[in-house]
């Protein structure tokens, strides 16, 4: 693999990293597997898409970043206040959201914006050719540093009460309704923005964009607690970070050996029912051993 | 002596017009002085944790009043009223976050207990030193496990920690439901202690159920005894006193209609 073609992998890695900081906050911290994730990441795409395409790529991260705080309000809103269950709200969301996406877009299933200013060209012409890389890792290291300095906050806190015992959150004052939308929100933000600077940087967009999103999100977080382990939050954010540029660099070793990586979503697929399962697979297998062991001498 | 916890003619009947309808508690008034310490005792399904639910608001009462403090919280939410009101239940693992550590559990309870703090407040260094002496007061080397998760916790530990957090910020009215009953003896003493002694030093306002008669006795100012939704004998005073287990076992079996749930009531 070229150093060209790594560098290029560790920028997207810290691109995408932003999805897995979101699963860790809805996934690991709340305890909600949320399906919108993929819906929101076509919606920043599409939000960023068009605007850069207007000439305004900036404005164009910032849409991003709120629709997709949006969408995980409706999702909230949809299992907080309404009853649909999580899983459900999540799916919801996310098919309204194709419709919506396509809209934003214009009707079409993709644009290109080969052409168009962005926030990356213009990183490279202000720090030359490790522009783009500082700037892609600027935005994983800032959202994963205010991620942690918001966890410690009283609200930050509940929500991680609320998704790590549900028993005492009401009589311990904290609305989980309340965080169970913030923490939502702020992980589908991300989401979003991730979207918005992977089409900025890709300089094309498309409807299909975030198909299997919330699958290599958590697959990437699961392989970065793999480096990290995932004792604390501080771990938990770094395993994100460097779970998602690992990610991308067996992307990019794929694709220079030709493997191909529309064989990806499978295997990131596997990688998450296994890593999922493991505690499941390995109680049983001792249970089974200690069975046979206990039969043979009893 | 003001006022803190007034109740005024509360019912609560679950699933009514159904065959499961269960009038749970029934027309009750109570009030509670500041610095009152009730122990209520009375055999299962008479209303006491009904009672408990209503107050803290996991449910509102279907009539009547409840005051706090002055202030009408009948339909206040339960996250918003547990700012003031503390509750600890039976089951240890109820009250605390696993995952989290001590401290962070800790500052949970101290930040959210703070009304005029914004939500992204945060603990200082002065807060957590706070804490740590807090923790040593417990007598249970917890302060030097400041960053094991909660989970690492025996179950006492965890009710410890529980009421640790409850009465961070003094609470206006703490509730305790059997709160040790779910702990071994000797740790069950220790709480019990523990508590007796945190109620006392704070001068909390305080509502313990148990089904340890002696502790009903030995504890606070004024014991309750409920039965099918009512109070049906109040004891304060020297009548309290100069009560016995014996006597008031005896008064027990001639107020409540049904047999004594033997297997609960403890008689040390």
């Amino acid at each position: 693999m070229s150093l060209s073609v790594l560098q290029g992998a560790v920028e997207q890695g810290f691109i995408y990293s932003l999805v897995a900081l979101g699963l860790f906050l809805s996934y690991r911290t709340l305890d909600i597997a949320d399906l919108t994730t993929d819906g929101t990441f076509t919606l920043g795409a599409a939000c960023s898409a068009v605007l850069t395409i207007l000439g305004h790529p900036v404005l164009g991260l910032l849409l991003a970043l709120l629709a997709g705080a949006l969408a995980g309000g409706v999702t909230a809103l949809l299992q907080t206040k309404l009853g649909v269950q999580p899983i459900l709200a999540g799916i919801v969301t996310m098919t309204g959201l194709y419709t919506v996406n396509l809209a934003v877009m214009g009707g079409r299933s993709n644009l290109n914006m080969l052409r168009e200013e962005n926030v990356f060209t213009a990183a490279e012409t202000l720090l030359g050719p490790t522009g783009k890389l500082i700037l892609a890792g600027a935005f994983a290291l800032g959202a994963g540093g205010l991620l942690f300095l918001f966890l410690r906050t009283q609200l930050g806190l509940s929500i991680r009460a609320t998704g790590d015992n549900r028993e005492m959150v009401a009589s311990s004052s904290i609305d989980p309704a309340l965080t169970t939308t913030v923490g939502l929100c702020a992980a589908n933000a991300m989401v979003g923005l991730s979207g918005g600077l992977l089409v900025q940087y890709q300089k094309f967009s498309d409807v299909n964009l975030g198909t299997g999103m919330v699958v290599i999100g958590l697959a990437s977080l699961i392989i970065g607690e793999v480096v990290t382990g995932r004792r604390s939050v501080a771990r938990g954010i770094v395993a994100a970070v460097v779970g998602a540029v690992i990610y991308r660099i067996i992307i990019a070793a794929a694709l220079v050996a030709n493997v191909g990586a529309q064989n990806f979503k499978l295997v990131s697929a596997v990688i998450v029912a296994a890593a999922i399962s493991y505690p499941t697979v390995a109680e049983k297998l001792r249970f089974a051993r200690h069975r046979k062991e206990a039969e043979k001498n009893g | 002596m003001a006022e803190l916890l007034v109740l005024k003619n509360l019912s609560k009947t679950f699933s009514p017009g159904t065959i499961h309808e269960k009038k749970a508690i029934e027309n009750l008034s109570l009030t509670l002085e500041q610095g009152d310490f009730v122990t209520i005792i009375g055999s299962n399904g008479a209303g006491k944790s009904t009672l408990f639910g209503a107050i803290a608001g996991s449910f509102f009462p279907d009539t009547g009043q409840i005051l706090l403090d002055g202030a009408d919280i009948t339909f206040q939410p339960e996250h918003r009223r547990s700012r003031t009101v503390g509750r600890l239940f039976q089951d240890p693992l109820k009250g605390t976050a696993p995952h989290m550590t001590i401290e962070e559990n800790l500052a949970l309870a101290y930040l959210r207990t703070t009304r005029h703090r914004s939500p992204l407040s945060i603990t200082g260094k002065k807060d957590r030193e706070r804490f740590r002496e807090r923790l040593a007061s417990l007598g249970l080397g917890l302060e030097d496990r400041m960053d094991s998760p909660v989970g690492l916790l025996s179950g006492g530990q965890r009710q410890a920690l529980t009421l640790l957090m409850a009465t961070l910020v003094t609470p206006k009215l703490l509730l305790l439901d059997e709160h040790t009953a779910a702990l071994d003896p000797a740790t069950a003493e220790k709480v019990q202690d523990l508590t007796g002694k945190i109620v006392r030093d704070q001068g909390i306002t305080c509502m313990m159920i148990t089904h340890n008669i002696s502790a009903a006795l030995a504890l606070g100012n004024r014991t309750l005894m409920m039965d099918r939704g009512r109070i049906v004998l109040e004891l304060s005073g020297r009548e309290r006193a100069e009560m016995t287990v014996p006597a008031l076992l005896k008064v027990f079996k001639e107020k409540v209609s049904r047999e004594l749930d033997n297997d609960r009531m403890l008689l040390n």
